[in-house]
């Protein structure tokens, strides 16, 4: 056990080593990190006042960015793990990347939570045990459970897997099984959990629809995979990975899939409230076309909405799928489309008009944003680490011999 | 008549009674309680007792503009009605029902009763009207005219408190 | 090329990771109570569930709490843990037919019930309607009127604050347990086990609850110095807040600030399970009804207007 520490801390070290352009990024990043972190603490003094939340729109920018990573979370790995099933080569590649950024999206989502909070040192109340979790009956509860759970799990099937890489060995089936066979149901319950917490509330007609659900997971498995493929790319690019283009086209063509279901959920939704026309309308109708003069969320929408459609005929066609401008316009166009779509235009109009009908325009303040924008580049930061450590494992660059392969049979330290 | 000396002595054990300044009502409703206290009648400063003027003054009983004195009192209450409607005229001390029984001031309620006879009831339920002290022992009961002038009961507007802060104006 | 290791690079390590070793327990280190002003930080951040402690240990949380109140505000607050009478299940009843809109309500509960002067709280909102306007739609009412004089010609006016729902869908939403309904139906907080994630507001179809979304401020010579665990003492920088029924009078007899602020009576409380209370008149003799019934969350706040039967 002690040489499997000693050699984690080994190539931790590789993390310290890169060349200008790596240290550029993260000085980069830290900006941004820095910034982030001054005005969080400036919230943490002033309170949340200093956000442009306010008792009739008490959800706002950073429960919006937690939903939208919920779902690139929840992709990231229902899209590849299968790949460990399946056996399909140009996937099961590159699952790895897609684990470390499932690993990465929960601990934004984790951060943004932390953020919105009113008393972040009483977080410990929520569990269970030393806390007082009210489970099974929050759905709040069931969240910090399965996405905790669900960061443990891709945490040991990463690390797993790149400790039998180092060592020069195949991930072991029976070992890395059950977890795959637990992840796969775990990945859909993050983000149907995530869904009924809003789906449950019957005081927000404007999320008390059924078709929550399946339109979570629907627009996650559009954004996630989307933002895969941006990242393989940029990987394939900086360093030895390689990557097949049949693994991106294959994720292009299953984004184009939840992308067509994505927008008949959507229009399912549309013909429901715009039809029926009841009271309960009117917050679908505050984000595409205004109530009462209130139009701030209404140019968004519309302009969301352009982009996923854009996105999705362009994944359909064959011929801009498989061409890398039009696919990396696309990906580019599906993610914004869906962030704007689940983030905002999901969280503000729950509560507007407010339960007792009045209308707050909620926009994040500048704090706020900078806030967001910290945890983002935190995300980017730990992604990049973290395959500054993976990588060299993965392509074969750092390996450590076992004792078996050293050949001298007892060695207190060598590994 | 051998129970003369007992009503004797309980009728003047009653006029010893009178002159406090809470006053009992019994009611023969059922599930209402049987004693509530008032606070005694807002009476104009030094206008009670109202004998101390119309002792002796001879009595006009033709309903008219009064003048001379209680020209600020506008009767905008009972269409068509005037001061003998509610006032003994044989005893400005009391007030009388229709029916001549007489109304002490601090009993109003009964004479306002006759025509709001629902909300007497309510008001001795405990429904109508504002509502101070304990709900599970002593409420506090107020006569109708310690919110309501008997001469214009109607609420008048009044001017209300500041409306909250907008959102938008919370820093 | 691959990485071995040999005897100094070994020895390298091993000291690089005493180091980090050494240094994470000194940082550590750092943060423990080393005096008594940190004991008392430390108190509170391990202070338990207020359920989940014994009459003793409450006893020690007031004492520790009324101490910091008086640091803070330089006033003497008590605190009281009045437990739910027997036999009480708390009602209230409001005339909608005598409601004038004159807000004396809203402005009573602040005064008994501490709130924040700035950032502004009102747990009382009294909403505006047209006459023969929808009524259910709640969204043509107005909140922010202000004319010279209330009542206004065709106009009708509704309060609404907390409704103590029998099955309160904010108590479902905590994650945390902190906000349950009492044995007497109030629906409480705890303002130290708050953690303010603010699911409880969302789930509020009332809109009742409220944030302290700054640090509440309030002078000291408006602070009412008689208060409850539960209901009106000082409440915090994020954490939830709403109306409670007076918690600190309705058990002790009184009725709440509200109720005796109406100068119209238009506001009537007592105990629903006293068929001799005037809220159960009201039940019985009156039609009323309860908002977004359809919601089932089955609220103790009965609305019906007394003219008519």
């Amino acid at each position: 056990m002690a040489h499997i520490i000693k050699n984690f801390f080994i190539a931790l070290k590789q993390v310290f080593i890169g060349g200008t352009k790596y240290y550029l990024w993260i000085g980069f990043l830290s900006i941004f990190i820095i910034l982030g972190l001054s005005a969080y603490i400036d919230q943490i003094n002033r309170g949340l006042i200093m956000t442009a939340m306010r008792d009739q729109v008490s959800w706002g920018y950073y429960i919006s960015n937690f939903t939208f990573l919920v779902g690139v979370a929840a992709a990231a790995v229902l899209l590849v793990v299968p790949a460990y099933v399946y056996n399909f080569k140009p996937i099961k590649e590159i699952v790895l990347f897609g684990e470390l950024l499932a690993i990465t999206a929960i601990t934004m989502c984790i951060l943004f939570i932390l953020v919105d909070m009113g008393q972040p040192l009483r977080v410990w109340h929520i569990l269970p045990v030393i806390g007082t979790m009210n489970f099974p009956v929050s759905l709040l509860a069931w969240d910090v459970l399965v996405l905790n759970g669900y960061l443990a799990i891709n945490t040991l099937i990463s690390f797993y897997v790149l400790y039998r890489l180092s060592i020069g060995k195949e991930y072991k089936m029976s070992v890395i099984g059950p977890l795959i066979i637990l992840s796969i149901p775990w990945a859909v319950s993050i983000h149907t959990v995530t869904a009924f917490l809003y789906n449950g509330l019957s005081a927000r007609p404007f999320w008390n629809a059924s078709i929550l659900a399946p339109r979570f997971l629907a627009s996650a498995f559009c954004s996630g995979p989307a933002l895969m493929i941006i990242l393989f790319q940029i990987i394939r690019k900086l360093s030895e990975v390689e990557i097949d283009n049949r693994a991106i086209f294959k994720i292009a063509e299953l984004i184009a899939y939840a992308m067509a279901i994505n927008l008949f959920l959507l229009g399912a939704e549309v013909f429901k409230e715009f039809y029926s026309g009841s009271i309960h309308s009117y917050p679908i109708k505050y984000l595409y076309f205004g109530l009462h003069g209130k139009v701030r969320l209404v140019p968004w929408i519309w302009f969301a909405s352009v982009l996923n459609i854009t996105a999705f005929l362009l994944f359909l066609l064959p011929k801009t799928r498989e061409n890398f401008t039009t696919l990396n316009m696309a990906c580019i166009f599906v993610i914004t489309g869906v962030y704007i779509e689940k983030g905002m235009g999901l969280v503000v109009p729950g509560f507007v008009p407010d339960t007792l009908g009045e209308i707050y325009e909620y926009s994040p303040t500048t704090p706020e944003i900078l806030v967001a924008i910290g945890i983002w580049a935190t995300g980017a930061l730990i992604y990049t680490l973290l395959l500054k450590f993976a990588i060299p494992i993965y392509t074969g660059k750092l390996r450590f011999a076992t004792r078996e392969q050293k050949g001298y049979g007892v060695s207190s330290t060598q590994v | 008549m051998k129970h003369t000396k007992t009503v004797f002595f309980i009728l003047m054990v009653s006029c010893f009674c009178l002159p406090f300044s809470f006053s009992f009502a019994e009611t023969t409703e059922q599930d209402i309680p049987k004693k509530f206290f008032v606070p005694p009648p807002p009476f104009s400063e030094g206008i009670f007792p109202c004998s101390q003027c119309h002792q002796g003054m001879p009595v006009n009983r033709k309903p008219r503009k009064l003048e001379g004195m209680h020209q600020d009192i506008i009767l905008n209450h009972m269409p068509g009605g005037w001061c003998f409607d509610c006032h003994n005229p044989d005893n400005r001390d009391t007030l009388r029902l229709a029916n001549g029984t007489i109304v002490r001031f601090e009993e109003s309620y009964n004479l306002c009763g006759q025509c709001h006879g629902v909300i007497l009831r309510e008001w001795k339920a405990g429904l109508h009207g504002k509502r101070t002290g304990m709900w599970n022992g002593e409420k506090q009961y107020r006569l109708c005219v310690h919110c309501h002038w008997p001469h214009d009961p109607r609420f008048k507007p009044i001017q209300p408190l500041p409306p909250p802060t907008s959102p938008y104006d919370i820093k | 090329m691959k990485e071995s290791m040999s005897g100094d690079k070994r020895e390298m390590t091993i000291n690089r990771r005493t180091f980090l070793k050494g240094a994470a327990v000194g940082l550590a280190g750092t943060m423990l109570p080393l005096d008594k002003a940190d004991a008392s930080f430390w108190e509170a951040f391990f202070q338990k569930h207020f359920r989940e402690m014994n009459e003793t240990e409450i006893k020690k949380v007031i004492e520790r709490l009324e101490r910091e109140y008086e640091q803070k505000y330089k006033k003497a607050i008590s605190i009281g843990n009045e437990k739910a009478l027997p036999g009480v299940l708390f009602g209230y009843g409001l005339d909608l037919s005598r409601c004038i809109g004159c807000r004396r309500c809203v402005y009573g509960c602040v005064e008994e019930n501490n709130q924040s002067k700035d950032p502004q709280i009102h747990w009382i909102t009294v909403l505006r309607f047209k006459k023969g306007n929808k009524w259910v739609d709640l969204e043509e009412s107005e909140k922010y009127y202000s004319p010279s004089q209330v009542p206004e010609p065709g106009y009708f006016y509704m309060p609404v604050q907390c409704q103590q729902c029998e099955n309160p869908p904010c108590v479902k939403a905590c994650p945390t347990q902190a906000t349950w309904k009492e044995p007497d139906g109030i629906v409480v907080v705890d303002y130290n086990w708050c953690i303010g994630c603010r699911y409880c507001m969302a789930a509020c179809p009332y809109g009742a609850r409220r944030f302290n979304w700054g640090e509440p401020s309030r002078k000291t010579e408006e602070i009412n110095p008689k208060t409850h665990y539960l209901g009106n003492r000082p409440r915090y920088k994020g954490v939830v807040e709403k109306c409670t029924f007076c918690i600190q009078r309705s058990r002790n007899g009184r009725y709440p600030a509200c109720v005796e602020a109406c100068p119209v009576g238009a506001r009537k409380f007592g105990n629903l399970l006293d068929p001799k209370s005037e809220i159960r008149y009201a039940i019985e003799n009156k039609r009323v009804f309860r908002l977004k019934e359809d919601l089932n969350t089955n609220p103790k706040f009965y609305y019906f207007f007394a003219y008519g039967v």
